[in-house]
């Protein structure tokens, strides 16, 4: 019957004036003429190899010696009758009439159709578990995507950090000049170097370099168009730089800055100060003195790339870079600028670092100093006190947290491979049955793997959400730019494969133990596995408290180490301090009226100058001394300072006076800070001369030791010197006035004095706390996985409690029933897991004391660590435990017992 | 009785193998259908049918009879079976005795 409604569609599926030929017939009649007198051209008669080759793959022996034979002769036939093309038409034609069951291999069609029945079965179930115990499915899908959005932050942050500067074509080739100094004990290898050594390398070392660019810092200019006056950041650099790090430009060429009057902004910078209007050719005058034409627009620089920030390069050449001046460009010793190089490819820089090396030493007296060029493509990564060879340093807390996100992972695997175990019981008997009716032990471990595999696609979908909706709080937490890349095939890539591995190293424990099962035990009912049958669950629960201990005391350690730094005493106030930089302070009364304007405003209570803020003194030098030890090099802080200063920031004498206003001759007076009179070794100090870049100060005071440096770091020499150059203003604010309307009251002053410039304020205590940023930061992370683990944990205790207490079930009524009191049970029940947290805790503790001290290293102000800080992330851990498991087990112990004992 | 039921078309295969005698392949079997019946057949389905038949057990095949117009392949040599004889045989019978058990007044009538 069947055979026969084929045919029938078959018929009627084809036009009836083709269905002829289509339906691979022969013409009634001339069978007779089939050619069997075929000639010299049968190699010709074939039809391509491919159909054939196509049929014989589908189809299976049987029939394909014999079909084939057949459909050759009617090719051949029809060659003749109907030629070649049209032949090969109905030969394909014919080859796919034959795509029908009978005719297909048979054992991939048996085994194929099978494998997909049996899968769809198996989601199915999976599906009907996942809904049958919402709870379980709960704890486990959040649990792993807890995970998942843990390993996908840090996936996403490495890869941000890996891909660091990638956006500069050269990356590979380009390179920065480094200075290595030593003195002694101290070395200090940086960015920062001396402007001659780059010309030097020019002039002598030229054909290494496809190109080579000195460059300053990143230093903020003001830059008004108009009306409109803004500030930002940006860098004199050589005409060479844009070519060498491959600067996008939106409009106008690279090739500009060898004008020196024109200069290149940032797209933002354009789109700030000219709105939608074309910027090309415009004229910006930059710091009031000097105009620039804009000679093109950049795409801004990404967040990880060295140059972030930098929305102006400006030309070299001109006439406002004060470094472009014949003293910086010869001295060997002003250490001002960066110098960056782009290696060409015939460059071997070992080789080129052991000739270079010595460059600087004739030049210098006093400390040595070596060259060196480093490849920018590891300078972020590997910063690590550089020395020639490559050291540690970014790259370790990358590891470190690589290492935190696959251990945050695997506590979610472990919870889920726990959980699926403790509910082996309850599927033992769906085991046993599926044994009984024949499942293979291969097929069990597929339908586990593939269940498993469900919740974890579940978990990921869950987990990609959570991100997207963490990832602006994530950025804020690291300082990153961060976005998830959808488009990128790559990352959808590594996603699938992560939710593989995940669900296959998940699923992989129940999927073998479960399979496992003696059917004729299981369905008798005897499922108990000897003694060790919950080892594996309870080393499980032992790992997750180890590592969840171990981040709880690695945290504290942190956030008390931060809490050291800052609680060391600075040595002056910092509240309601606040500076502004004001280039025009030397017009000579000026500054005099301003302070009077100020202070008549009733906002401010003091107001000073000085070179630097309070919160932070860059510059160092060396100076001279009665009695110095010429061998030793010593530098100190050097910082200008107008005579109220001190009395501004709130700073405390010694011994002798502070600068008086009223001394004209204390222009020439100078302070030292306890640390410096210690190094110069001075018993009466008062008195004495010192003398600073050929002048000589008289010393008139000894200010006690302040914390303007790194907080972790010993107190550092410093001089206070009454004359010089004071650009910045600080001033302390009335602390009766509201911070919002003392910054409106002398705003308009600022404007009235400085009209050239936007009124930009920093706070000194919000300056010094950018100190901390980095701790801080690593703090704040290892907050965040802390307490992701601890959630994780305590998701997969909390499942096992559950499962325990109802395996529990008829014995604790019983129990009951006999006279135990609620308290009796839950002691009972929370024991177990007491014991497991216990060891736990003594593992993970000398982990923890091993690793943070070894971190504390790092500083040399650093807290102890003491006994209570494991104590009380001991206590923490019991606590949490406890909270855990009592809701389970006081629950199963106020249950009425005659319910779970009537249930059989 | 499924698996034996002989289909119109099968029990038309059935005899064209019988009609062809030593000859009976997958192309002289259509060519013979083809002639016989006046109807189009596609190839792949008189194979159908003759994989079925074979599997129920009225034919028997062999490979034999390469030409070179067939590219040097053997044909699969159909043969009746005894089973596959006594089934057209009893599908003959029903046949005649059902002709048979039809009244005259029926022929009578079409004819009008």
């Amino acid at each position: 019957m069947a055979v026969f409604v084929l045919n029938f569609l078959a018929i009627f599926s084809h036009p009836p004036a083709t269905f002829h030929f289509l339906s691979g017939t022969i013409d009634k009649g001339e069978t007779n003429l089939m050619p069997h007198d075929q000639s010299e051209n049968e190699t010709m008669l074939a039809p391509p190899k491919w159909m054939t080759r196509f049929f014989t793959w589908f189809c299976n022996d049987h029939l394909a010696d014999a079909v084939l034979g057949d459909l050759l002769e009617l090719y051949e036939w029809r060659c003749v009758k109907l030629g070649r093309r049209r032949a090969n038409w109905f030969f394909l034609w014919n080859v796919l009439q034959f795509l029908q069951p009978f005719a297909l291999k048979k054992s991939n069609r048996s085994i194929n159709s099978n494998n997909y029945t049996m899968l769809k079965h198996y989601f199915k179930v999976s599906w009907r578990n996942l809904f049958r115990n919402k709870g379980y499915s709960i704890i486990n899908i959040s649990g792993l995507s807890a995970g998942m959005v843990v390993a996908m932050l840090i996936g996403l942050w490495i890869w941000d950090e890996l891909s660091f500067d990638t956006n500069f074509e050269n990356r590979s080739r380009l390179a920065e000049v480094m200075a290595h100094q030593s003195d002694g004990d101290i070395s200090y290898t940086g960015t920062t170097v001396a402007m001659a050594p780059g010309i030097a390398l020019r002039e002598q070392y030229g054909d290494h370099f496809d190109g080579l660019s000195l460059a300053s810092k990143n230093q903020s200019h003001v830059l008004s168009y108009g009306d409109k006056l803004l500030s930002g950041s940006g860098m004199w650099v050589q005409k060479d730089f844009p070519e060498m790090f491959t600067v996008r430009m939106t409009e106008g060429s690279r090739n500009v800055l060898a004008d020196p009057s024109t200069l290149l902004i940032s797209s933002s910078l354009a789109k700030a100060l000219f709105g939608d209007a074309d910027p090309m050719g415009k004229t910006i005058l930059l710091d009031a003195t000097t105009n620039f034409a804009v000679g093109g627009v950049y795409e801004d620089f990404p967040h990880n790339s060295t140059l972030y920030g930098t929305r102006l390069l400006l030309p070299w050449e001109s006439k406002q870079n004060w470094m472009n001046s014949p003293d910086v460009l010869s001295s060997w010793t002003n250490h001002c600028g960066l110098t960056y190089v782009l290696l060409n490819d015939q460059a071997n820089l070992p080789q080129i670092n052991e000739q270079i090396k010595g460059l600087p030493q004739p030049f210098i007296t006093g400390w040595k100093e070596e060259l060196l060029i480093y490849p920018l493509a590891k300078l972020h990564l590997y910063n690590g006190s550089i020395d020639g060879q490559s050291a540690g340093g970014r790259i370790q807390y990358v590891w470190l947290v690589g290492i935190i996100g696959v251990f945050v992972l695997l506590l979610a695997c472990i919870n889920f491979m726990n959980l699926s175990t403790a509910r082996s019981e309850k599927r033992a008997k769906e085991v046993g049955i599926r044994k009984a009716i024949g499942s293979v032990r291969t097929q069990l471990i597929w339908q586990f793997l593939s269940e498993s595999l469900t919740i974890t696609l579940f978990a990921f979908v869950l987990a990609v959400a959570i991100t997207w909706l963490a990832l602006p709080f994530f950025n804020t937490l690291a300082d990153k730019q961060i976005v998830i890349p959808w488009g990128s095939s790559a990352f959808w890539l590594v996603s699938l494969s992560f939710v593989v591995f995940t669900g296959v190293v998940s699923g992989s424990y129940p999927a073998f133990y479960l399979s496992s099962f003696q059917p004729v035990k299981v369905l008798k009912g005897v499922m108990r596995g000897g003694r060790f049958a919950s080892l594996p669950r309870q080393v499980l629960v032992v790992i997750q408290f180890t590592v969840s201990v171990a981040l709880i005391v690695g945290t504290v350690i942190i956030y008390q180490q931060i809490q050291y730094g800052k609680s060391r005493p600075v040595g002056y106030s910092r509240n309601g301090l606040v500076s502004v930089s004001m280039n025009t302070t030397d017009q000579p009364g000026l500054f005099a009226a301003l302070k009077n304007e100020l202070l008549q405003t009733g906002a401010v209570e003091q107001v000073a100058r000085s070179s630097q803020s309070a919160a932070h003194f860059r510059n160092n030098n060396s100076l001279d001394w009665r009695g110095k030890n010429v061998e030793s090099e010593v530098f100190f802080r050097n910082v200008n300072i107008s005579p109220d200063f001190g009395k501004t920031i709130g700073w405390s004498i010694v011994e002798g006076r502070d600068l008086s206003n009223e001394l004209a001759s204390d222009s020439s007076a100078a302070l030292l800070n306890e640390e410096s009179v210690r190094i110069m070794g001075f018993d009466d100090p008062v008195g004495e001369v010192i003398t600073f870049w050929g002048k000589k100060y008289n010393v008139v005071g000894v200010v006690k030791d302040m914390l303007t440096q790194s907080p972790y770091d010993p107190m550092q020499p410093a001089v206070f010197l009454g004359d010089g150059w004071q650009g910045l203003i600080t001033m302390r604010l009335n602390p009766d006035m509201p911070l919002r309307d003392a910054l409106a009251t002398i705003e308009p002053v600022f404007k009235e004095y400085n009209p050239t410039a936007p009124f930009e304020f920093s706070f000194v205590d919000e300056e010094f706390n950018k100190k901390f940023a980095d701790e801080e930061r690593v703090g704040s992370l290892a907050a965040f996985f802390a307490i992701l683990a601890i959630f994780i944990s305590c998701l997969g205790l909390f499942g096992l409690a559950s499962y325990v207490a109802e395996q529990r079930s008829k014995e604790i009524s019983i129990r009951k029933v006999l006279g135990a009191s609620v308290a009796t049970l839950w002691k009972m029940l929370s024991r177990d897991f007491v014991i497991l947290v216990t060891i736990s805790c003594f593992i993970a503790m000398p982990l923890a004391y091993f690793f943070m001290s070894d971190w504390l290293q790092n500083y040399q102000y650093h807290t102890a660590i003491t006994w209570y800080i494991f104590a009380l992330s001991a206590l923490g851990a019991f606590a949490i435990t406890l909270l855990t498991v009592s809701f389970q087990a006081i629950r199963a112990a106020v249950a009425n017992p005659v319910k779970s004992l009537r249930a059989e | 009785m499924k698996g034996t039921y002989l289909g119109e078309f099968e029990e038309l295969v059935l005899l064209t193998v019988g009609i062809l005698h030593d000859d009976a392949y997958g192309l002289a079997i259509v060519d013979e259908l083809e002639k016989q019946t006046g109807r189009n057949v596609m190839i792949s389905s008189a194979h159908k049918a003759l994989v079925r038949l074979e599997d129920k057990g009225y034919l028997k095949s062999k490979m034999g009879g390469a030409t070179e117009s067939r590219g040097g392949r053997e044909k699969r040599l159909y043969e009746l079976t005894h089973a596959g004889a006594k089934v057209l045989e009893q599908s003959k019978e029903l046949r005649n005795s059902m002709w048979s058990q039809v009244p005259k007044i029926v022929w009578e009538g079409s004819n009008l």
